[in-house]
């Protein structure tokens, strides 16, 4: 996937400025950034819920599966009901099949007869994904996925997430949970007030982030990153 | 589409109380309504004594005129308490038993009987009232005012009719019965026949000018006394109300009060639902993940649409079927009940899709739905002349813009067959349709704003 000088005005607020992004197929991306930073603005126009006012996107051969930071799903239907109310709508052969697999693959097996109201907020983020990978899509669009999250629900979802980027799946996730992205991102792009200030590997950002601001060097990456952020005028 | 109505029949589903509350409430409101406006208003408590003797008839010229029935007439307009005298008519009337009290006096008859005679004493009869309630007591006034107005028109009508027949005797001449004897009157018509035969036998001078004076005066009192008589036709009632209908038809009362409650119980039903299900997608943040190339922002509205129809339809004609064990309804026009729900359900699910795209939360929307619904339903019940012309003429624009006034007008024509023709209310369904449509289709712009 393939963004260049993407921007984005809402009034006379410039939400993004000229922000590139590329992501290689099984790559892991993550977006860093303040709130407000355009996180969510990119990440919806990657999925194309929203028009850019600049710029181009190019996506891959293939579906791009989006799946929103609030899960976008039923509360009164059950699993089972959601995964294949969203198959039949994506107009699947065999959406029972899709059903299945999506099941399988989220470990949602046993709970498929639950309505999802009654899941825990982990397992509804889990229900979400599932309906953002039925189309089997080559990119995954994540934003803020680990967002009410508990530790152990975290690490499930992370697990699961690098599980499909080891098998080609390019995935693209928004946090402002800096370590997390440090953790997961093979790659980061640090957006703040719609510029983007960095686009490099874990380590590089480190090392930017040392070099920007190296009377936070000593303390702990968090600190350090606000401060960079803080030299770079934001 | 189907899919998504299928999802949303699951979640109706799924919220039992929230769908009984949909159907019931507006039913409830519509059956209430329906009784208010087709059942008569509630007959006052009136005390009745009547002290006439029992087979006492009114005679007019000696002829008895046939038994009034007058308990059976007061007490069709009144709820009678009857007392055996008048203290307890006033004991009844003090102590707030009875509003009024009407007394009919033993010499009611007798004084009616004298106006044709020499000697006419009024007849009167006796209104103690108790005015406590200003309501009920113009009620009272009214029925009893009514009352008397149509005994004093039968009366004179008997009257003239006597009348007439004295005048017919004394032009055409008859048997005349007095005192049970039969006297022969001869009439101006043979008194001026036999007065000109006579006039050839008297000779030239004075006496045979004088007999032509009397023959003169008798032919024109003879030819006087025919127009006479259809003008004391005229006094029993001098004004004649001719009705005409210049615009509009009103169906009959109970016709329109199921008009008025399936309406009712479509519109709620369908705004609703319509509107709540439209919100529901927002608040359950699906709509950005449907109309990323699922489902088009446009179906998705025909799909509400549809839903709103759907259901209206099937509680509708559940609450017709049900009225039927009330009211006969003529089944020969379903065919027209059909089309007048689908297009009545078409543009108030239309406006329901306008209010569900403008408001965030299912909560605000039902709210906002309620409060426009049921303000229009009541407006649009106001008849013309009920109020002013200018604040008419405003309300007249308001309900004309909401589906309300022309689906129950829709309703009306379907279900009346003497009623309007269908084809205006339903061309404004039409109309109106095509506005909330488009409406919601630019609200809807806000709902993708992430």
């Amino acid at each position: 996937m393939e963004a260049r000088g993407l921007i984005k005005r809402y009034g006379d607020r410039e939400a993004l400025r000229g922000v590139d992004l590329v992501a290689e197929p099984g790559e892991v991306v993550g977006i860093i950034g303040p709130n407000g930073a355009g996180k969510t603005t990119l990440l919806s126009i990657l999925a194309e819920i929203v028009k850019p006012d600049g710029g181009s996107v190019e996506s891959p051969n293939g579906s791009v599966g989006w799946v929103p930071q609030q899960a976008a799903l039923y509360r009164r239907l059950t699993v089972e009901e959601n995964l294949l109310l969203f198959a039949r709508l994506e107009g699947h052969d065999d959406p029972a099949g899709s059903v299945e697999e999506m099941l399988e693959l989220t470990g949602l097996g046993e709970r498929r007869r639950e309505t999802v109201a009654r899941l825990s907020g982990g397992n509804q983020q889990r229900v979400n994904i599932a309906i953002g990978l039925l189309s089997r899509p080559s990119v995954l669009l994540l934003d803020e996925p680990s967002v009410g999250l508990d530790p152990r629900q975290r690490a499930r979802l992370w697990e699961f997430v690098s599980g499909l980027a080891g098998a080609g799946t390019t995935v693209i996730f928004s946090t402002h949970d800096i370590q997390e992205a440090e953790r997961y991102g093979q790659r980061l792009l640090v957006l703040a007030d719609g510029e983007s200030l960095f686009d490099g590997l874990a380590e590089e950002l480190r090392e930017a982030v040392r070099a920007e601001a190296p009377e936070a060097a000593d303390r702990d990456f968090e600190t350090a990153f606000v401060a960079y952020l803080h030299h770079r005028g934001h | 589409m189907r899919w998504l109505l299928l999802k949303d029949l699951q979640v109706l589903r799924r919220s039992p109380l929230q769908a009984v509350l949909l159907v019931a409430y507006p039913v409830l409101i519509a059956v209430l309504v329906g009784f208010a406006i087709s059942r008569e208003p509630e007959k006052p408590r009136v005390a009745f004594l009547n002290e006439v003797p029992t087979g006492t008839r009114v005679s007019v010229g000696g002829q008895q005129l046939p038994a009034a029935g007058v308990d059976d007439r007061v007490c069709a307009r009144v709820q009678c308490v009857r007392v055996e005298d008048r203290a307890e008519a006033v004991e009844k009337v003090e102590s707030g038993d009875v509003l009024a009290a009407l007394v009919l006096p033993e010499d009611l008859v007798s004084r009616i009987n004298s106006l044709s005679t020499l000697t006419p004493r009024t007849p009167k009869v006796e209104v103690l009232v108790n005015e406590e309630d200003p309501v009920k007591a113009r009620l009272v006034d009214e029925r009893i005012s009514n009352l008397l107005a149509q005994a004093n028109l039968a009366i004179a009508r008997r009257i003239v009719v006597e009348g007439g027949r004295y005048l017919d005797l004394l032009i055409d001449g008859g048997q005349l019965r007095v005192a049970g004897l039969a006297v022969q009157v001869l009439g101006l018509r043979a008194t001026a026949q036999i007065l000109t035969a006579l006039e050839p036998a008297l000779p030239p001078g004075p006496l045979r000018t004088s007999l032509r004076q009397v023959t003169n005066f008798a032919s024109r009192a003879r030819d006087n006394l025919d127009v006479a008589e259809p003008l004391i036709e005229r006094l029993a009632q001098p004004v004649e109300v001719k009705k005409e209908v210049v615009d509009g038809s009103s169906p009959p009362l109970e016709i329109f009060a199921i008009a008025v409650a399936a309406t009712l119980t479509l519109a709620f039903v369908t705004v609703l639902l319509v509107a709540g299900s439209l919100a529901l997608e927002r608040e359950e943040n699906a709509f950005p993940r449907l109309t990323r190339g699922l489902v088009s922002p446009l179906a998705l509205l025909g799909e509400k649409v549809l839903l709103g129809m759907a259901v209206g339809l099937v509680v509708t004609l559940l609450m017709l079927a049900g009225l039927q064990f009330f009211v006969p309804l003529q089944w020969d026009r379903f065919g027209l009940w059909l089309l007048a729900v689908l297009a009545g359900g078409a543009a108030l699910a239309a406006a329901g899709a306008a209010l569900g795209a403008a408001a965030r939360e299912v909560r605000a929307v039902s709210l906002l739905a309620f409060m426009v619904t049921l303000p229009i339903a009541f407006l649009s019940l106001v008849p013309s002349g009920a109020i002013g012309g200018g604040l008419f003429d405003l309300i007249e624009i308001v309900t004309a813009v909401f589906p309300f006034k022309p689906a129950l007008e829709a309703m009306t024509a379907a279900l009346d067959s003497a009623g309007p023709a269908i084809g205006g209310p339903l061309l404004h369904l039409a109309l109106l349709v095509a506005g909330y449509g488009l409406i919601a289709r630019l609200a809807l712009r806000r709902f993708a704003a992430v």
